[in-house]
């Protein structure tokens, strides 16, 4: 009961004094902060599983679509500026082209290991010191679902920060903050 | 497949769907998209296909639900028509 009574104000120097601070330096609130400091871990955690969790094909593109729901909520909730800062665009672009990089460039691998026996995208008959199902199978899911999932997840927060992020009238960047 | 379930959940699908495009609230529509694809995946995984469900699921009512609503914050709330 004391701790309702505490004023608007000392309720903001308090969640100051925690590091709850939004961008525009109101205090945000904490069921809110709690929520997010668990569940963005959590859905990461998550999105690698449906990645590279299962054997087999599949779940490249839903994995990193979780991922990409994990920074859209630290940017909704912690500010577009801080979720631009854990993710820039420059290391966007390198991270979105990287993962197209390991699609191509494993079916390439098979094709180039071989002397152009195999053909490419043929995982199976890539030189590796397993049974040939086996190879297949940690190809697909260890390489080419995470490229897949990499650039999924980066081009759906950039497409996310784009819209969400706002310049100024003098044209300079700043990060929108009543999302 | 269950039979009422179905008709359940395909009522409840034209419910939304009359709803999203008959409310004059922009936010209000995004969330009944929400809600349509929540339910759409619910029929996809009564449909036995688990894996669209979860992409219905995983796009449809997370991410693209963020993308509209970080569209909307650079529209007018309120529908004008």
């Amino acid at each position: 009961m004391s701790k309702r009574t505490v004023s608007k104000k000392g309720e903001r120097e308090a969640g100051k004094k925690e590091g709850r601070e939004g961008a525009d330096g109101e205090e945000r609130d904490v069921i809110v902060d709690t929520v997010a400091r668990v569940m963005i871990p959590l859905s990461q955690m998550f999105a690698l599983y449906v990645m590279i969790g299962t054997e087999g094909a599949g779940g490249g593109f839903q994995g990193g679509v979780i991922f990409a729901a994990s920074l859209i909520l630290l940017a909704t909730v912690f500010g577009v500026k801080k979720g631009r800062d854990v993710l820039p665009e420059g290391e966007n672009a390198i991270l979105s082209s990287l993962g197209l990089y390991i699609y191509a460039g494993v079916g390439l691998l098979c094709m180039v290991l071989l002397w152009g026996a195999a053909e490419y995208l043929n995982y199976g008959a890539f030189p590796l010191p397993v049974e040939y199902a086996l190879r297949r199978g940690y190809l697909v899911t260890y390489a080419v679902e995470v490229g897949i999932g990499i650039t999924v997840a980066t081009v759906f927060a950039s497409l996310f920060f784009d819209l969400a992020w706002r310049e100024d009238v003098l044209g300079r960047d700043e990060g929108r903050r009543d999302l | 497949m269950i039979i009422p379930l179905d008709l359940a959940l395909l009522f409840f699908l034209v419910v939304i769907g009359i709803a999203a495009l008959t409310v004059k609230d922009l936010l209000a529509a995004i969330v009944l998209l929400g809600a349509y694809s929540f339910v759409m995946a619910t029929v996809w995984v009564q449909m036995h296909s688990p894996d669209v469900g979860f992409t219905e699921a995983a796009v449809g009512a997370g991410a693209s639900t963020a993308l509209m609503i970080a569209a909307l914050s650079r529209l007018e709330r309120w529908s004008s028509d």
